[in-house]
């Protein structure tokens, strides 16, 4: 992936010099796509813990805590480790998952009671993760090929002078046909995502909010609410704990360590 | 009752307990327990089953860890309560484990449980550890094992090395029990090929690696199998059952892509009485958020094969297994998993149902039933001809 992340850099780079007066919405959408991804390179290992709350229509909610930790690759998609802790009859039910950009992720699950560990089929974007409004295609890390772009228009949200640009899935049985996301002009921080779903319908609303900077650089939301406007459910994941360079190494992203956790 | 647990592994488990730190570590308790109800739509052909049985199960699990997480104990001991047969009233310790790791390397001392395989409908590698039977005929439940054992990571692959200590005897539902068979198996007096009886010492290694799509292992046994053959015993009108020193070769790979899995177990055992091969190959085909509803319907296909000749020894000589996994991905992760076992040289059947649902935050619901289809009087689940059941669990987690 480094030769697409550089052909799409100097893309990038280039095009203002040449094209200025001439840039497309899609050299635009880009451009801003790769900006925010730049910004957010270099942080190598973290580590954070997750409090996903359900809400149904009627209000009632349910917990899951989670662990998360993740390795940044160099021209590849990031490597990451999710560990359950609540409920507790999933407690110790891990998941590895190594992330691409086009190519299917690699991905095996842990489960403690057999104490086996399979691997799992990776075909599974659009489905819901742990009964949650977030589907295993809006948690997997992002990478730049993954979608093409275009830039809509400029917009206040949340506060923040914001660029709108419209992503459009290029992996195989996304369950969208394209994503508005609203990044700040100040930060690059996505602010809000708009998903359509495959019949171009909105589907649902991602909030960020609480974001605080780490290691002078790194922008992280310490909250995301999820709103799906057609069955009127909610998931809302808060964030805590973060930790970067924390010395992880991919030996610590094997099938072997999945039984590891705790 | 019978108390699984001995000496020898009382001494390895005080050691253990010994080279546990004084400095201030964390504790963990988790665990469940249960009830469980069973009721059985036939009266059995022999005298002594209940067609209604009950039980309970406490399983606390114990952990901590120092050493920056690199070294850590878990306990967990295993205890249920049967309202018929004495043999299913069992106390076992499935783990009492010390371990340390590194980047390169992990040990394990202890009693353990180790998993080795990828098929579903049975487990031919998976050799480690002993079948409970009284737990479940299904022979996925395990007692713990007696354990050292070594990881290598490399980046040509896994290698596990096990030295296993002591053995331990498989559990075989008593006289009142259902799911037993004709003549009850005398678990009191087991004989052994080895002089050294349980106390052979038993060894293992496999090498195991990930390679793009393909995830393979490859493992050698040699010690106690785990599988006895049995003796009838004229006098007391038992079943004795003979414990043979085996070489066992095993193999298990699964290809994975975006919607199948291909799996492959097979194994080569041999010993005094028998050298045969049997193996386990099919696939699993996943429909994920059919129809945008977020249910994932999976189908499975698996074929079974044996070669040993006498059909007493394995139900599976020639066998298809199609089977059905849905998972509701909802907030109760809702599942169910639908099987039948064919015979294809006879009309012997196997109908498998195993479903559950969290309620709340901290139960869990479990529903089994199985049908036993038997036509053949020679078949290894004649005795369970009229053992059909339906289980349910009550599960609270802490």
């Amino acid at each position: 992936m480094r030769n697409i992340t550089t052909l799409l850099l100097l893309t990038a780079l280039t095009t203002p010099f040449n094209l200025a007066w001439a840039e497309t919405a899609e050299e635009k959408g880009l451009a801003i796509a790769v900006e925010a991804d730049n910004r957010d390179k270099g942080w190598q290992d973290s580590r954070a813990e997750m409090r996903m709350t359900l809400r149904n229509k009627q209000g009632k909610e349910s917990v899951r805590v989670i662990r998360v930790a993740n390795l940044e690759m160099d021209g590849d998609g990031d490597k990451g480790i999710t560990i359950f802790d609540e409920p507790r009859d999933i407690k110790g039910t891990a998941f590895l998952t190594f992330s691409h950009s086009l190519v299917p992720d690699e991905q095996w699950l842990y489960l403690p009671a057999l104490k086996r560990v399979k691997r799992i089929a990776s075909k599974n974007k659009s489905g819901p993760f742990m009964g949650s409004e977030f589907a295993f295609e809006d948690i997997s890390s992002f990478e730049i090929p993954k979608y093409s772009y275009r830039y809509l228009k400029d917009e206040v949200v949340n506060g923040e002078e914001s660029f709108v640009i419209e992503a459009i899935p290029q992996y195989k049985h996304s369950g969208y046909t394209r994503i508005e996301m609203w990044i700040d002009k100040a930060e690059y921080r996505t602010q809000k995502m708009d998903f359509y779903d495959r019949k171009n319908s909105l589907l649902k609303t991602n909030i960020f909010s609480d974001y605080q900077q780490y290691l002078d650089q790194y922008w992280r939301a310490h909250k995301m609410t999820m709103e799906n406007h057609q069955t009127g459910k909610s998931t809302v994941l808060d964030w805590s704990n973060f930790e970067f360079r924390t010395g992880l190494t991919e030996k610590d992203f094997e099938k072997n360590d999945l039984k590891r956790q705790r | 009752m019978t108390l699984n647990v001995n000496v020898k592994q009382l001494g390895l488990f005080a050691g253990v307990l010994l080279a546990l730190p004084l400095t201030s570590v964390a504790y963990e308790l988790s665990g469940y327990s249960a009830v469980e109800g069973q009721y059985f739509l036939h009266d059995s052909p022999f005298s002594e089953p209940e067609n209604t049985v009950l039980s309970a199960v406490f399983a606390p699990e114990f952990y901590t860890q120092w050493d920056e997480g690199n070294q850590s104990l878990l306990i967990s001991p295993y205890f249920r309560l049967d309202s018929e047969d004495s043999e299913r009233t069992h106390l076992d310790l499935h783990e009492f484990i010390w371990q340390k790791s590194t980047d390169d390397w992990e040990l394990k001392v202890g009693v353990g449980k180790v998993f080795w395989g990828v098929t579903e409908s049975q487990h031919l590698v998976d050799i480690i550890n002993q079948t409970d039977l009284v737990e479940n005929s299904d022979t996925e439940d395990k007692l713990g094992q007696p354990m050292i054992n070594l990881s290598l990571f490399n980046e040509w692959g896994t290698v596990e090395l096990f030295i296993l200590p002591y053995f331990r005897e498989r559990t075989f539902p008593g006289k009142d029990g259902r799911l037993r068979s004709q003549f009850v198996v005398d678990t009191d007096h087991a004989q052994y090929e080895s002089s050294a009886e349980q106390g052979h010492l038993d060894a293992a290694v496999r090498w195991s690696h990930s390679l793009g799509d393909w995830d393979i292992g490859l493992s050698h046994f040699y010690g106690t199998s785990r599988e006895p053959i049995f003796e009838f015993n004229p006098v007391n009108f038992k079943l004795t059952p003979y414990y043979e020193i085996i070489h066992q070769t095993g193999l298990d790979i699964q290809m994975t892509t975006e919607s199948w899995l291909w799996k492959l177990e097979m194994i080569r055992r041999h010993s005094d009485s028998d050298t045969f091969t049997a193996l386990t190959g099919g696939f699993e085909y996943t429909f994920y958020d059919v129809a945008e509803s977020g249910i994932d319907v999976g189908l499975i296909a698996e074929y079974l094969f044996d070669d040993r000749d006498n059909a007493l020894l394995t139900p599976f000589e020639n066998d298809l297994m199609i089977g059905s996994r849905l998972a509701w991905n909802d907030e109760q992760s809702t599942e169910l998993l639908f099987g039948i076992i064919q015979d294809l040289d006879t009309d012997d059947r196997m109908w498998s149902v195993e479903a559950s649902r969290r309620l709340g935050y901290r139960w869990k619901a479990s529903l089994e039933a199985r049908i036993f289809s038997v036509d053949r009087d020679n078949s290894a689940l004649y005795s369970i001809r009229d053992d059909d059941y339906i289980q349910l669990e009550f599960a609270r987690y802490f």
